[in-house]
């Protein structure tokens, strides 16, 4: 399981990266959303792997920890999740601005060559 | 329950007061601008005094550390559980800044600005609670959180007014601080996995009995959150993307960004001093010679900016990279050991560069408004908004009045700006500058300990800065003043009274430097001290427990 999960978290921050750095806003967006899926993946993977355990304990007695699973980088993941989509969702929205403004899809507002 | 109301609820007023002035004026029709305007200026009045009253708080026994720590617990969880806030000097600090400049920049924007786009006044109060919350907060995601909040609200004002140019700036602007977001959760992520812990202070305990494995990893989390905040910071290889956002900002914004870049040192101070501080161990001074070598860096690069600019907006912008420089290379310094005393001068240097830059951007508009390239872009801004041109209704409907003799008015407020940013006597850019070289040139007190070959580069660049910003701003005072052709641009009495207003501070603090630096040298004795800020934030009780223990 840590192979896959280091694979996917692998793939996904390398194409996002990749991404990113390309010159059309609509790859640097979908940069940003792949990268932002691999980063909630190694939150989430921080609060140490393992499987069928739940992460609300029962209250009083003795707990014994090994057999929950960590609540807090859930709870982190779950703001990321919310920060990064409505970032991303606004993001959005200038780019199509951009794009009806300087009718190129372009990052820098115009081609390459251009004045 | 009285006690709901107990004084300590302070901590938590510079977050909520703008918060809810955001949200009410959210409800307003955006034609009642009037009504919005009173409601900002009442929450930033409001700002000011907490602010104050948080500053005299701060001050602790000068017998013990000088500060006293102000601790609200959220929920009031034990402490390395729920979310903190934590008040001390350089946190206090950092809000009365804010505070102080929120008051000017919302007059200047009464003028014209507030009525170029929508919600401006929501979005600036919420910058204002993102920047307050960031100060004020003792948790790493809490940190994030609040960045988030004043980002989001710095997105929508550097758009505010629209204009291809600022949508190009703002394009850039957007994805590079979601790039940066992105490595700040990267970083936090690896914290929490090494020390299992979120709270600022017990990251700091925790790392101090790291095995050597762990050790390495904690030092990567710092690298990644380093970047960060520095791109935040906008030092050097990081900061290309810095004088176009804050140029092609309207001026109001731009004004108030100034104090966006002094956030990211904020969080580079702070926990770099708590985590990699006195006491840290293995990790002791951590990461110093990067601060120094890329804050020299960063000096140059805004010396180079600086002389090769041609508006005023642009030498402005490139003036906050240079301040940005100037305090990291100090962070630098205090992290390799150097000292407390150049420290507490570039806290100086931080407050009156900041509200120096400020005045200058809501100078640069009023200055270069003839020059055709704000107008045009004032006129473009009114045609994408569809609001009419404001030239002919500003002198009717505006409760300002034009000023006779504005050249006079505006030369002075621009030699006031010059003189502060130079470092030239007799304001405070003189005296903040002073105290770092005097600092910096006697490490152990005054007249004892020789500097290293460092200190005296650092002494060079701040001279050849100063001397590159009194070139740069000279070349151009005299194109706009002495060489212009046309009539004196209009000017109303609303826009150059925020700027007097801002030099005004200045000069305030030029006549208490002697209480200010009195302030700063206890701030940066307590940031030297991490153990204050760290038993201050662990060994404080819970309400419920204090409540226990005064039965």
């Amino acid at each position: 399981m840590e192979l896959v999960l280091s694979l996917g978290i692998g793939v996904l921050v390398g194409s996002g990266v990749w991404l990113v750095l390309r010159p059309r806003t609509f790859q640097v967006i979908i940069g940003l959303c792949l990268l932002a899926y691999g980063v909630n993946l190694f939150i989430f993977a921080m609060g140490r792997l393992n499987t069928g355990a739940a992460p609300v304990m029962p209250k009083g007695g003795f707990v014994n920890p090994d057999a929950y699973a960590d609540p807090l980088p859930q709870a982190l993941v779950l703001t990321a999740i919310v920060i990064s989509f409505a970032t991303t969702a606004l993001f959005l929205v200038v780019m199509i601005v951009a794009r009806g403004l300087t009718g190129t899809d372009h990052v820098d507002g115009k081609e390459r060559g251009e004045p | 329950m009285i006690d709901t109301l107990s004084p300590e609820h302070l901590i938590i007023a510079p977050i909520l007061i703008p918060m809810f002035a955001g949200a009410i004026m959210l409800l307003y029709d955006d034609r009642q601008r009037r009504a919005k305007l009173t409601i900002s200026l009442i929450s930033a009045v409001a700002l000011v005094l907490v602010a104050a009253e948080l500053v005299s708080r701060a001050k602790g026994d000068p017998e013990i550390s000088g500060t006293a720590i102000g601790l609200y617990l959220l929920g009031d969880w034990p402490t390395p559980m729920g979310i903190v806030l934590v008040l001390d000097r350089l946190s206090a600090l950092m809000v009365a800044l804010v505070a102080v400049l929120a008051i000017p920049a919302l007059i200047y924007s009464a003028a014209t600005w507030h009525k170029q786009g929508q919600h401006f006044h929501s979005l600036f109060q919420f910058l204002l609670m993102g920047l307050n919350g960031a100060f004020l907060t003792g948790d790493l995601f809490n940190l994030f959180v609040f960045f988030e909040v004043m980002l989001a609200a710095s997105y929508g004002l550097l758009l505010h007014g629209s204009g291809s140019l600022r949508l190009r700036a703002g394009l850039h602007y957007i994805a590079i601080n979601l790039l940066a977001s992105v490595m700040f959760l990267i970083g936090i992520a690896i914290v929490y996995g090494v020390t299992g812990t979120l709270n600022m202070a017990d990251i700091a305990t925790r790392t101090t009995v790291l095995l050597p494995e762990e050790r390495s990893l904690i030092h990567l989390a710092a690298v990644i959150l380093g970047i960060a905040f520095l791109v935040k910071a906008g030092i050097w290889p990081l900061s290309f993307w810095l004088p176009t956002a804050y140029m092609a900002g309207a001026a109001p914004v731009a004004a108030m960004f100034a104090v966006n870049t002094k956030l990211g040192i904020y969080v580079i101070l702070r926990l770099s001093m708590l985590v990699f501080g006195a006491g840290a161990g293995a990790s002791q001074g951590f990461g110093a010679n990067v601060l120094l070598i890329a804050g020299m860096a960063t000096i140059v690069f805004g010396v180079l900016g600086v002389l090769a600019s041609q508006g005023l907006p642009r030498i402005a912008a490139h003036l906050v990279v240079m301040s940005s420089g100037t305090i990291l290379t100090v962070i630098g310094f205090a992290l390799a050991g150097g000292g407390t005393a150049m420290l507490s001068g570039a806290l100086f240097y931080l407050v009156s560069s900041t509200v120096a830059t400020s005045a200058l951007f809501l100078l640069a508009e009023p200055m270069s408004r003839d020059e055709g390239g704000i107008a045009a872009m004032l006129a473009l801004t009114s045609d994408a908004f569809g609001t009419a041109l404001p030239e002919d209704e500003e002198t009717d409907e505006s409760p300002g009045l034009v000023i006779p003799g504005t050249f006079a008015i505006l030369g002075a407020s621009f030699i006031g700006c010059v003189l502060l940013l130079a470092g030239l006597p007799p304001l405070s850019g003189f005296i903040g500058k002073f105290a770092m070289l005097s600092g910096g040139l006697n490490p152990s007190g005054l007249g004892l300990g020789t500097p290293d070959w460092k200190i005296g580069v650092f002494v060079a660049l701040i001279l050849l800065s100063g001397l590159a910003t009194l070139v740069a701003l000279v070349r151009l005072g005299v194109q706009t003043f002495w060489a212009a052709e046309s009539e004196p641009p209009r000017i109303l009495a609303l826009e150059i009274a925020p700027v007097i207003a801002l030099i005004g501070v200045t000069i305030i603090l030029t006549f208490q430097a002697q209480a200010g630096l009195r302030y700063t040298d206890a701030t940066a004795r307590a940031l030297s001290m991490p153990s204050v800020y760290i038993d201050g934030v662990l060994r404080a009780p819970r309400v419920a427990e204090q409540v226990e223990q005064d039965q």
